[in-house]
């Protein structure tokens, strides 16, 4: 069966009564969740695996399928409006986002997030369809050397969230890496900066940051100072929807974010935090205006989203085509598999056609289920921002405890994020940026578990980085984003000099 | 102008009653006779042992239950949660197993499994070895060779350091007269990512549970040269590493046990419950579908075995350098 035949056979499948109904339920849930910080959907659908017992297995899958796709949309929505991040990969959001809705063009940026999820969504099931096989034997050929290249190049990202002092850039960054340090070491077992307290064994949850950094710092500072207590938010200024100028803006961010997820969701290690970064890095070096950047960019919304949604499609290719579990949700859908006596793998295409692209149709309409539910709303969660402010940062505490609250029922996360509440307000004092904190903890564990894998593979030889040809090509590019950026702005004033010179003379 | 002000705000609350709701409905919790600890995040092994007893007990009518998941530290917080608030109770039970003792031995947990009344070993996995389809490894003596010739060039694949893999790998090299110190184990999280990497080839050998490969293994992508079990597994042609002259073997266990401080009538019908559990058809599928041992062992019998298992455990922990 071909691709083509495969897809309309599909559709065949999912579109019967039955199956678009569990497919509404599933994008509705994952919206739902995804809204809230500490639920996700790996958790979700972990608890609604009992309902397996009882569903027929398309039925099941694509509700799974929805609730995937659905937290992804919805943990946007809080990020934008809220400053509250619901996955770690709705974090870059965030920064451009919520500078957009304190402008009064909230909408605008929930509606580009929707519509690049959409673009993004569809596009990577469409890539999902056609390379799943070709995509996968490239991913395996990913060792440890490779991913810590892919690490380095991920941290040139940060200049674009450095903020105007090298300096205070950094020290944020850094202390992002020191928390990332707290807790067990996997290559050894013991733990690191634990402090003898138990709950620090398993680490810092990136939310807990994000949120402790981001919304309850803010609400802090804006506490502090009465006058902008005072001020109201416009939620919404001039039309509604995106504008014209807004649409030019967001489209190629689009299309370049679905390229760039795609991919990293489809290795093994890859994950959807990391390309959000590289695309937001990517955007403000392309942009024409990146002075607007950190103040409201909405090339800076547009790529993220469009890249997590596209993270998570590529998530599936090592999922259907190996039965690799590559992220939390996708481990617990492979148990779901089993529980039906299904085994992924190179044989599930050919065994169960209409298992998989009945998965495969229902992702196109969990889709298109998804922007018809998100962009109405977009117009009605904005109006949340016309709640007088105390009452509304109010809310934004309650919200930010209860969704830490539900990561573990543990009344240690809300401390810790009160903590890093208060840490927040230092650093906005100060004028530290908070964004390459997170960045930090999500990239230093990462790192340095890849840097210890490679060298012990190695068995302690560091060429291994150099003569491995993945490994070098990807530093290389990483040197290029370090180094050309300052050179070209370093030859362009030298030319605007020249020109300015010959005028003169 | 006061008109569209009041809508504004109507349709804000609206928004912000809405959100509300979508929280609410997240942890609900039902009525239950019986209460289960997961001491783990939902989807692993102990969840999904924890959800399996309470399958059987609403099928079976045999009571009803709920399953808690307090994850943290090995299994260490939930264990004391139950430990703190279960004390002496009749309707409350906790999942623990191999993993639990390892990590509570390398993290030098407040809270054992010595600390609660341990009801039965419920089942088991074991773990197999395996090498990417196209090693020049193809046998286990090929392996065995290679690790005597130069332990550190051999790079092992699994998961997190201390845990099930990082200890089969410690008792073969112990098992072939190697320094289980020597053993270059290079821990990945979670089975997707150790998998990718040993069927990519990216490290010389691979420790994994055997229902998590067996998938691998049929499809070709690996190849596997011996199971940790004791004897030879019914059904499956594997050779067990004894029967291949490497004395070792590994049998990842999960039980069931109840609360401390409580009466011999208590222990007793816990002991009841949990015999009419594993009596059970629906128990023997269950064990079918995941793959899972049929290792039932209940009371005092139980209760020995853990002793004995943290000694072992403990003892091979020590060999590889990770309990001091």
């Amino acid at each position: 069966m071909d691709v083509f035949d495969g897809l309309m056979h599909g559709f065949a499948v999912a579109l019967t009564a039955g199956n678009l109904l569990w497919a509404l339920v599933g994008v509705t849930l994952g919206t739902a969740v995804g809204v809230l910080p500490g639920i996700g959907p790996a958790l979700t659908v972990a608890l609604l695996m009992p309902l397996t017992a009882k569903l027929e297995p398309i039925g099941a899958f694509i509700m799974f399928g929805g609730i995937y796709y659905g937290a992804m949309y919805g943990s946007s929505t809080t990020s934008i409006l809220l400053n509250t991040p619901g996955e770690n990969s709705s974090v870059v959001t965030a920064i451009e986002g919520n500078q957009m809705a304190k402008r009064g063009r909230g909408a605008a940026a929930l509606a580009t997030a929707a519509i690049g999820s959409f673009v993004a969504g569809t596009l990577a099931t469409f890539a999902l369809a056609l390379f799943a096989p070709s995509v996968v034997t490239l991913a395996l050929k990913f060792g440890p050397a490779d991913y810590f290249a892919l690490m380095v190049l991920a941290f040139t990202t940060v200049a674009a969230v450095l903020g105007t002092s090298l300096l205070r850039g950094l020290a944020s960054l850094f202390l992002g890496i020191a928390i990332g340090l707290v807790g067990i070491d996997m290559q050894t077992g013991q733990a690191r900066m634990a402090l003898d307290i138990p709950y620090l064994l398993d680490g810092i949850e990136v939310v807990i940051l994000a949120v402790g950094l981001f919304a309850v710092g803010e609400t802090l500072f804006v506490v502090s100072r009465q006058k902008l207590l005072a001020d109201q938010i416009i939620p919404i200024k001039g039309q509604i929807w995106m504008t014209k100028d807004e649409w030019r803006r967001s489209w190629k961010p689009w299309l370049r974010g679905s390229v760039i997820g795609f991919p990293f969701g489809a290795l093994p290690a890859g994950g959807a935090e990391i390309p959000t970064f590289l695309s937001y890095s990517l955007e403000r070096r392309l942009s024409k205006n990146p002075e607007e950047f950190g103040k409201g960019a909405i090339e800076g919304v547009a790529g993220p989203e469009a890249t997590n949604n596209s993270a998570v499609t590529g998530v599936l290719v090592p999922l259907l085509t190996l039965g690799l579990p590559t992220s939390a949700t996708a481990a617990i859908m492979l148990a779901a598999f089993q529980q039906y006596g299904l085994h992924p793998g190179p044989l599930l295409f050919q065994s169960n056609p209409d298992l998989v692209w009945g998965l495969i149709a229902s992702l196109y309409i969990g889709n298109v289920m998804l922007l018809v539910l998100n962009l109405p709303l977009a117009g009605v969660w904005v109006r949340l921002l016309a709640i007088p402010r105390p009452y509304l940062y109010a809310g934004i505490l309650v919200f930010a405890g209860l969704g830490v609250y539900s990561l573990h029922a543990s009344v240690f996360d809300l401390g810790t994020l009160c903590l890093f509440g208060v840490l927040g307000y230092v650093m906005r004092c100060a004028e530290i940026p908070v964004s390459p904190a997170i960045l930090g903890l999500i990239l230093g564990p990462m790192a340095e578990q890849q840097f210890r894998r490679a060298l012990a593979i190695s068995q302690g030889d560091p060429t291994v980085f150099l003569t491995r040809p993945i490994s070098a090509t990807i530093l290389t590019i990483a040197l290029i984003a370090l180094v050309a950026p300052p050179l070209v702005e370093y030859y362009r004033s030298r030319r605007r000099r020249c020109v300015f010179d010959q005028a003169s003379s | 102008m006061t008109t569209i002000l009041r809508s504004t705000r109507m349709k804000a609350a609206a928004a912000g009653l809405m959100m509300a709701t979508l929280m609410i409905g997240a942890n609900r919790v039902q009525a239950a006779d019986y209460e289960i600890m997961a001491p783990a995040a939902p989807g692993g092994g102990y969840d999904r042992t924890s959800r399996a007893v309470e399958q059987v007990l609403k099928q079976d009518k045999l009571g009803t239950a709920t399953v808690i998941n307090v994850g943290g530290a090995g299994g260490a917080i939930g264990l004391a949660q139950f430990i703190r608030n279960r004390s002496g109770s009749d309707n409350a039970m906790i999942v623990g197993g191999f993993g639990m003792i390892a990590s509570f031995a390398t993290n030098k947990s407040k809270v054992t499994l010595a600390d609660v009344t341990p009801i039965a070993r419920l089942m088991s996995e074991y773990s197999v070895v395996v090498v990417p389809k196209d090693s020049p490894i193809k046998t286990l003596a090929d392996l065995v060779a290679q690790l005597k010739k130069n332990t550190n060039g051999v790079s092992w694949a699994g998961g997190s350091a201390g845990g099930t893999d990082h200890i089969l790998a410690g008792s073969i090299a112990k098992a072939i007269g190697v320094d289980p110190k020597q053993v270059n184990y290079v821990a990945f999280s979670g089975g997707g990512d150790s998998l990718a990497a040993i069927i990519g080839g990216q490290v010389t050998v691979g420790v994994g549970g055997f229902s998590e490969l067996a998938d691998q293994i049929k499809a070709g992508n690996l190849r596997v040269l011996a199971i940790s079990s004791d004897k030879r597994v019914p059904g499956v042609d594997i050779p067990t590493l004894k029967e291949q002259g490497v004395d070792a073997s590994l049998s990842n266990w999960r039980g069931i046990a109840a609360p401390p401080g409580i009466t011999p009538a208590q222990r007793q019908a816990y002991l009841d419950l949990i015999a009419k559990v594993v009596a059970s058809k629906s128990w023997k599928d269950i064990l079918q579908t995941n793959g899972w041992n049929d290792e039932y062992l209940a009371g005092d019998d139980f209760k020995t075995y853990i002793a004995n298992e943290t000694t072992r455990i403990t003892e091979i922990l020590t060999q590889l350098g990770l309990v001091k």
